[in-house]
This record gives C-alpha cells, structure tokens and sequence, in this order.
C-alpha cells in the first residue's frame, strides 16, 4: 500500500517540505486566479489598496497637509472646486480634498481597531458556546448575545458613546462593546456544527485537551469565515463610526473625521455644496470598496454563512 | 393550538431580552461619574434638599434595588425628568414620538414596494440589462449611508430641481391639523384639509426616500436572489409544463415562497429605520424622537437617553415579534418546528 504516494515514501524530509511549499504556491495561484477574474473584485482590491496608500502618504500626497488641523486663510475660504483645490475650500479656507484623505487615517484606525478589539472575545464566546452546545455556558452567553443582537447597532453604539467623552478612542469603544456579539453567533453556529465531526470526535477519543481541540482542531476551520467577515466589516465599521462622527460624538473638529466633515457642511447646503459632498462620497467610496473585496473573499471562500 | 404555542414562545424569549436591555440602559444611565439627586435639584440648591431628594430618589439603596425601583417606574411610563425641557421624558417622547413613527411608516411603505417591485423585476429579466441595472443600484443602495442620500436628495430635489419642499414637516405658516394620531397626514385627511395632507406628503417624500433607500435595495437583492433560487426548481418546471399561464405561476407560486426571506428582513429594517432616523432627522430638521435623543446625548441628559433607547428596543423587539408571525403565517414548516421546540 506504501507504494500508492512514491513521492511521499521516497522523498526526505527537506524534499517533503519544498513539496509542501510549492503546493501551498499553487493554491495561492488558483485562488488569486479565480479572485482576479470577478472584475468587482478587482476593482474592490484597487479601491482599497489606493486608499491605504493615500492615508498612509496623506502628508505626502496631499497639497496641503497644513489644512488637515485648525488653520485658517479667510482670503481663499468658500472656494468652489478649481485645479487649485480639487474638492474646493472650506468656510476657513482649508483645502476638502486634503482633510478628505487625512480624514481616511481616522476611518481606517476605526476600522482596524475596532476589528482588533472585537474579533478575538467574540471569536473566543463563540467557540465557547458552540463546544458547550445545550449547558449553562451555551445558554448564557446565547442570551446575552440575544439582547445586544436585539438592539439596533447603532442605537447602542450612540448610547454608549454619549455616556463617554466625545472622541475617537470612545467611538470605537462604543461600537466595539456592540460589534462582538456577530462573530459570537457566526463562530458559534460553525463550532456547534463542528463538534460532531469526526476529526473533533477522534481528537476527543485520543484524549486531546479542551484547549486543542478549540485552537487547533476548530478555531482552523472558522478562520476563513472570519476574514471574509472582517473584510466586509471594515465598511460597515467605517459607516457607523462616520455616523457617530456625524452627529458630534467622534472625531472632534478641527480634525478631518469624514462623518464631521460632512455634519459641518451640511449646514452650508446648497450654495458650498461642495464641503459636505465630496466627504460623503468619500465615505461611500470607503464602504464600496470594503464592500466588492469582501464579496470576492466570500466568492473564494465559498463560506456561505456570512 | 400551534400558533398559540408559537406565540407565547416568542413573548417569554421577547421578555428576557426586554429586561437584559433594560438592565443595559440602567447601567448606561447609571455609568457616568456625577450625582443625579445634585444634578436634579440645581447646584445652588442647599445641601439638605439634596440629601433629601437622595433618599427620595433611592441613590442610597445599593444598584440593584435601584435597578427595581427604575423598572418599576418605568414601566409605570415614569422616565424621570429631563434636564433640558425639565419636562417627563416619557410625555416628551409621546409627543415626537408621532413624526418619527410617520417617518418610518413611509420609508416601510417605500422599502416593501420598490424594494420587492425592483426585485421581481430584477428577476424577471434575469442577466439582461434591466437586471444587472437594479442590481448596480442596489449595491450603491446598499453601501450609502442614509445621511450621505438625505444631503443628495436635498441637494437634487430641494435646491436644483426644486420639486420638493426641504426643511421641517410643514411649510412655515401652515396649521399643523388638530392631533389625533399625531401623523400629520393622517390626521389631515381625518379632519378633511387636503391642502395641509399635500404639503405634509411633499414634505415626508424626500427624508422618507433617504430613509429607505439602504433597506430597498437590501429588499431588491434578497428578492431577486429567493426567485432566481425557486425559478430553477421542480414545481416551477412542473407547473409550466401543465400550461399555467406564466403571470399565475410568477405571482402566485413563484412571489409568496420568494417573499419570506424578504418579509424578516424588511420587519428589521423597517425597526432599524427607527435608529437610522437619527441622521435623516437632523439633516432635515426633521422634530421628531430621533433629533431629540441626539439633543439628549450631546447635553448628557441621562433620562431622555434612557427613554429614547428603551422606546426604540422596545419597538424593534415589537417589530421582531410581528415578522416572526408574519414569517410563519408564510412558511410552515417554521411554524411547526417551532411550536414543537428545537
């Protein structure tokens, strides 16, 4: 029977590795090839990656990144847009399109942090609650995922940041406190599932520990669920923080929050209408993009449950 | 016998999570480091009346007997006073309370129409180019927050086209019409003033459409994806070849089993279109529940937070319950299943 895999049999353990390694190679060939060829997808990447790349640059890239704090030049205020300011100036004479991509550090920092904050606790009741399937412990953190689940998110999110100090860091703690209970259900539905596989049940029999059979045996299998979620969750993460932002209780001006921004300018509506617009669109650029890359992760993944 | 089994399951779980929120808000409200009983008598009051209204108020019992004198009074319909209007919160909430619910009663009208409508469509011309441009716009429905199209509607149908009036429920210097529902259209008609009925409907179209465009393009994609799903199975294929005229096979057999992934979804949407009303509402100055609790945030008015959320949860979890009927009412095997326990 040995003779099936002469590879296998024959190779050393340095040969069985580079096999190893040039598989791995190809895999990653087939999926970027079948990720390539959905052109929203595409687009969603590109949308993406040019809007990491321009925070990350914004004092670079920008025309004048002295305007993302409180600086003022009455002498070009109100500007409509020109060659000069891309996105026209603000009622102080700051140039939008350069607060506009600083504004995308403040974005992104929410997302990423608050993906940061919410994905291991969530990851880790999920498992939880699936392994302890039908005990107290299912029940309990069931439950209390029910009541946060039982709340518009963003109902919560407002509440908690209006108890707390209006700025960034309690932003994304407020949304984060409201986020985690999503991936305790996705994970949770997927460990419930997987605890009576049989590569679980045989782990159990050769007497594995708890631990590893949580972290090695099943939190491997949810993983590419939970990136395909995370990667939609950046835009949704990105649009409530902007909303909180929009109403006073985020990014406090003079720094360039998009959802500031766009509160700001919506009071200049009709005449400067390019103050409140541009940051709007910026935002659902943001979102879209997170958006088309997240479909093409699920596409890839096949994971449907998401 | 199944149904009232069904019910009653859904109420007891509803209750829990009703008194897990309520325990939510209550710490919420009690987080904030300061002291209610010196906030509500004024800070030149002297020391005495504090320390009397202290005892009053209960500060002095530990939390969890305050949480069951909060409880009590609440459910009482006792909010507390709110430190802005110095006014119960809950008769301030009662009298907003009205625009924001006519509010999201037109975007739930607008979202179940052009959402399904768009869907079927979408559906019915699948992969033609009817179908692939709904399915464009709902993606953009999708990923525009409800801010972003209050400021394009105001901008296009306000200011440019100037089809639609902008600001507020009525045209300044109009009677708003005698309160019996509290919607203004409604109780226009009530007492037969059209022309107050037609400035209220321009006025309610722009934030409404604002409101709903997220959900209808939610709706359109989930509808378009259940009857493309059901149109490649069997029965459909069996009822065709017994000639059933198509319009009967897609409205009848093809747009009911299609519908219920759509009727939960537009039931949640339709709850959180409450909690969305908050951007919507401030844009277009619109003097409802939401504008309210915005107001109550900025300024820490602890009480007037707490009656916004529990009102809005108590309404999501209403609206939770309602779908739920209204999902089994369309498909029986949820029904069943849940009658009998999982």
């Amino acid at each position: 029977m040995s003779s099936l895999n002469p590879s296998r049999t024959a190779a050393s353990p340095r040969a069985w590795r580079e096999l190893e390694r040039a598989s791995r190679r190809e895999n990653w060939g087939r999926a970027w090839y079948k990720f390539s060829h959905n052109p929203l997808s595409v687009v969603g990447l590109i949308t993406v990656a040019t809007i990491v790349l321009l925070a990350l640059l914004a004092p670079y890239v920008t025309p004048y990144p002295e305007h993302a704090g409180p600086f003022t030049d009455f002498q070009n205020a109100k500007q409509p847009p020109s060659l000069r300011h891309p996105f026209g100036t603000d009622v102080v004479g700051r140039d939008v399109f350069t607060r506009t991509v600083f504004g995308f550090r403040f974005s992104l920092t929410m997302g990423v942090v608050v993906l940061a904050l919410v994905v291991p606790p969530g990851v880790l009741l999920g498992l939880l609650a699936g392994y302890y399937h039908g005990t107290w412990v299912d029940t309990l953190i069931m439950r209390v995922t029910d009541i946060f689940l039982a709340v518009p998110p963003l109902i919560l999110a407002l509440a908690i940041a209006s108890v707390l100090e209006p700025n960034l860091f309690n932003s994304m703690l407020a949304v984060s406190l409201m986020w985690w209970p999503w991936y305790t259900r996705l994970v949770y539905g997927l460990t419930a599932q997987m605890r009576n596989e049989y590569f679980t049940v045989s782990a159990e029999i050769m007497g594995a520990s708890r631990w590893h059979i949580l972290f090695r045996e099943i939190l491997p299998n949810c993983v590419s669920p939970i990136f395909t979620k995370m990667s939609l969750d950046m835009g949704w993460v990105i649009l409530i923080g902007a909303s909180l932002s929009f109403v006073g209780l985020g990014v406090q001006p003079p720094k360039p929050g998009l959802g500031t921004m766009v509160a700001n300018g919506a009071r200049y509506l009709p005449d400067l209408w390019w103050i409140a617009l541009f940051p709007a669109l910026a935002i659902v650029v943001i979102v879209l993009g997170f958006n088309l890359l997240g479909d093409g992760l699920r596409d890839l993944f096949a994971a449907e449950e998401i | 016998m199944q149904i009232a089994a069904f019910i009653v399951r859904r109420a007891v779980h509803s209750v829990v999570v009703l008194l897990g929120l309520s325990m939510v808000i209550f710490v919420i409200s009690r987080i904030l480091p300061g002291d209610p009983a010196r906030v509500a008598a004024g800070a030149r009051a002297p020391d005495w009346v504090v320390d009397n209204l202290r005892e009053q108020m209960h500060l002095n019992d530990p939390l969890p007997v305050q949480y069951v004198y909060w409880l009590r009074d609440a459910v009482q319909g006792d909010l507390g006073l709110s430190l802005v209007t110095r006014r119960n919160v809950a008769q301030d909430i009662l009298e907003l309370f009205p625009a924001t619910f006519e509010l999201a009663l037109y975007a739930g009208v607008m979202m179940a129409i052009l959402g399904v409508g768009l869907g079927a469509v979408s559906a019915r011309h699948k992969d033609r180019w009817l179908d692939n441009l709904v399915r464009v716009l709902s993606y953009m429905g999708v990923v525009t927050p409800s801010f972003v199209w209050a400021i394009l509607f105001l901008l296009v149908f306000g200011f440019t086209l100037g089809w639609l009036p902008t600001l507020g429920r009525l045209t300044e210097g109009l009677q708003p019409p005698p309160r019996i529902t509290g919607l203004y259209t409604v109780d226009a008609l009530l007492t037969g003033r059209v022309e107050v009925f037609w400035d209220a409907l321009q006025h309610i179209v722009s934030p409404a459409l604002a409101l709903a465009m997220g959900s209808i393009a939610q709706q359109a994609r989930i509808t378009r994806s259940a009857m493309a799903d059901n149109l490649g199975k069997d029965y459909i294929a069996a009822l065709r070849a017994l000639g059933v005229p198509e319009r009967v096979v897609m409205n009848r057999f093809l747009l009911k089993p299609s519908l219920i992934p759509t009727v939960s979804i537009l039931g949640l949407d339709f709850a959180a279109t409450m909690s969305n009303a908050f951007l919507v509402e401030l844009i277009f100055n619109w003097p409802g529940i939401s504008r309210y609790g915005i107001n109550a945030m900025l300024r820490k008015d602890l009480n007037a937070i707490a009656g916004v959320i529990l009102v809005l949860g108590v309404v999501f979890i209403v609206a939770n319950i309602l779908v739920d009927m209204a999902v089994a009412y369309l498909d029986p095997r949820i029904r069943l299943r849940t009658a009998r326990g999982r």
